[in-house]
């Protein structure tokens, strides 16, 4: 056994998950802020611990900003009842909030956040079939949503509950043909050698826009985010399939659709967007000087970020899809699509290598 | 014993246990819990499909039964709100049936590993990586080339069954 490898991949461990948390926590911050600025209002900007305001000008900056709003948002979650209502499935209704988070926060260790620091490289794991490891946990996640509608014992969640099985096992399938080309062009699933290409040859997404485009959308729907968020669609399905759930079995299932948005802009930026490289300022290979890691990690953080704001913006501008629509597009429009793409894909390859 | 082998058994274990629990669960006969023994069972093996290295069959495993056909299988038994259902007599016919075809796997198994004598087993290198890489390369290059017609031939299969299904679903199909 090698104690080295175990204890670096426990520190690395320990800060994904701190980071995804701190990631989901102030994501809903800025959720709130932007729709606020959206909407011309201003959004969470009072509450602070009672001694900053002894502190000069950065005290009332930050609490004019809701700074500290995420942490008065977890301490509620965790103080509130824990409310279990008569007739519900029992150790479904435990296991729902668990099985969506798992899966959620998974995903995340095959993604190189960065390229190395020092001896270590800035991933849990270098899997040799990275992304397909992806698609099989992010397909798990339906589990939980699935069985949050069954175990509540009521229409509603159960209506959010089968609508959302229905929704994710569509989009995933456009979803893993819509990276097809991505794969057959890079000719790799490691995720590593994915972005190694990518340094060398450009960004991906220039190759292939339309699986982008496929991705991008699949990926909004996956999460349930809105325009596609039928899963929990409020004014048909009062809360959809959390509507029996309170306190911090409810946190966890935001914590779950937050943690797959962290997910899959991580996995746009990787497959797309050149993961942790930049095309100039020498930052296209791997690191030889802590600097320059830690630069890395940086950019790939700025990238994330980036999708995270369009996944927040889109929310706000879009109206919610109808559900026949939604099945529709996924269906009738995409999954053609994609498989067009991989066709002319595949047929741009053969004419280049003739 | 290295840790591949002791977990080797302990996902054997877990694989037949779940099984177990799928079809005869002595706590509950509620056919979702059935489903889910179901998902964690496939979920066992594609760990063993890992310990053999195959790790893009392992992949595919997870995302075609565990993430797709499972939950459509738990979709159906919700949408048609199944009750426990009560202990039914066993059928003759339903034994008789299920002895023949799990006979018939079971032989094709046992000739598969019984038939190859020395050549199916992996050349033993000390301390070298396993011989065997599962990777999406070689297994692509086996389906097109060595094992190309039998491939076809399921995908004609799953084609069939496919249209089948669709014609039941339209009542109304002149």
């Amino acid at each position: 056994m090698n104690w080295n490898f175990i204890i670096f991949s426990l520190v690395k461990l320990a800060v994904i998950v701190g980071v995804v948390q701190g990631l989901v926590a102030y994501s809903v911050l800025a959720e709130r802020k932007i729709s606020a600025w959206i909407q011309d209002r201003v959004g969470p900007n009072r509450t602070a611990p009672p001694f900053m305001k002894y502190v000069p000008v950065l005290g009332p900056l930050l609490t004019r900003l809701g700074m500290f709003q995420p942490l008065a948002d977890g301490l509620k979650f965790l103080l509130k009842e824990d409310f279990t209502p008569a007739g519900v499935r029992k150790i479904y209704f435990w296991l729902a909030p668990a099985l969506a988070v798992i899966p959620a926060m998974l995903t995340v260790a095959v993604i190189p956040f960065g390229s190395n620091l020092g001896a270590q490289k800035m991933v849990m794991a270098d899997l040799n079939v990275g992304i397909l490891y992806t698609f099989g946990i992010v397909s798990l996640g339906v589990y939980g949503i699935v069985l949050a509608g069954y175990a509540a014992n009521s229409k509603y969640p159960f209506l959010g509950g089968i609508r959302s099985s229905a929704q994710m096992i569509s989009y995933e399938l456009s979803m893993g043909m819509s990276v097809i080309p991505v794969l057959m062009i890079a000719g790799n699933l490691n995720l590593s050698t994915i972005i190694g290409w990518q340094a060398a040859n450009g960004w991906l997404v220039l190759y292939s826009p339309l699986s982008f485009f496929i991705f991008l959308v699949a990926s909004f729907a996956e999460t349930n985010r809105l325009p596609f968020d039928l899963p929990e669609a409020e004014t048909e399905l009062v809360g959809g399939y959390h509507t029996e759930y309170s306190s911090m079995k409810f946190a966890l299932f935001f914590l779950a659709e937050y943690s797959n948005m962290v997910a899959s802009s991580a996995m746009m930026v990787t497959l797309f967007f050149g993961g942790w490289t930049l095309p100039f300022w020498g930052l296209d290979h791997p690191a030889t000087s802590l600097l320059l890691g830690v630069a890395h990690i940086v950019v790939f953080m700025v990238k994330m970020l980036a999708f995270m704001v369009l996944f927040i913006w889109v929310r706000w501008m879009f109206p919610r899809f109808r559900y026949d629509q939604l099945m529709d597009l996924g269906w009738r429009r995409f999954l053609p699509l994609a498989l067009f793409n991989i066709l002319v894909t595949a047929i741009w390859m053969w004419m280049r290598a003739k | 014993m290295g840790l591949p082998d002791i977990l080797f058994y302990v996902f054997a274990a877990f694989t037949l246990l779940f099984g177990l629990l799928v079809v005869a669960n002595p706590f509950s006969r509620n056919p979702v819990t059935s489903a889910m023994f179901l998902v964690l069972t496939i979920i066992s093996m594609a760990c063993l499909f890992v310990l053999l290295n195959a790790f893009f069959l392992a992949a595919v495993q997870i995302i075609v039964y565990a993430g797709a056909v499972m939950v459509l299988f738990v979709f159906v038994i919700m949408l048609m709100d199944l009750k426990e259902e009560e202990r039914r007599r066993i059928k003759t016919f339903g034994v008789v049936t299920g002895i023949v075809s799990v006979g018939i796997i079971l032989s094709v198994f046992l000739k598969s590993l019984l038939g190859c004598g020395d050549s199916c087993s992996l050349p033993a290198v000390a301390g070298a990586a396993p011989v065997v890489e599962g990777d999406a390369h070689s297994l692509g290059l086996l389906l097109f080339t060595k094992y190309d017609l039998p491939f076809e031939v399921i995908s004609v299969l799953l084609l069939v069954a496919m249209i089948g299904v669709i014609t039941l679903s339209k009542k109304d199909l002149k």
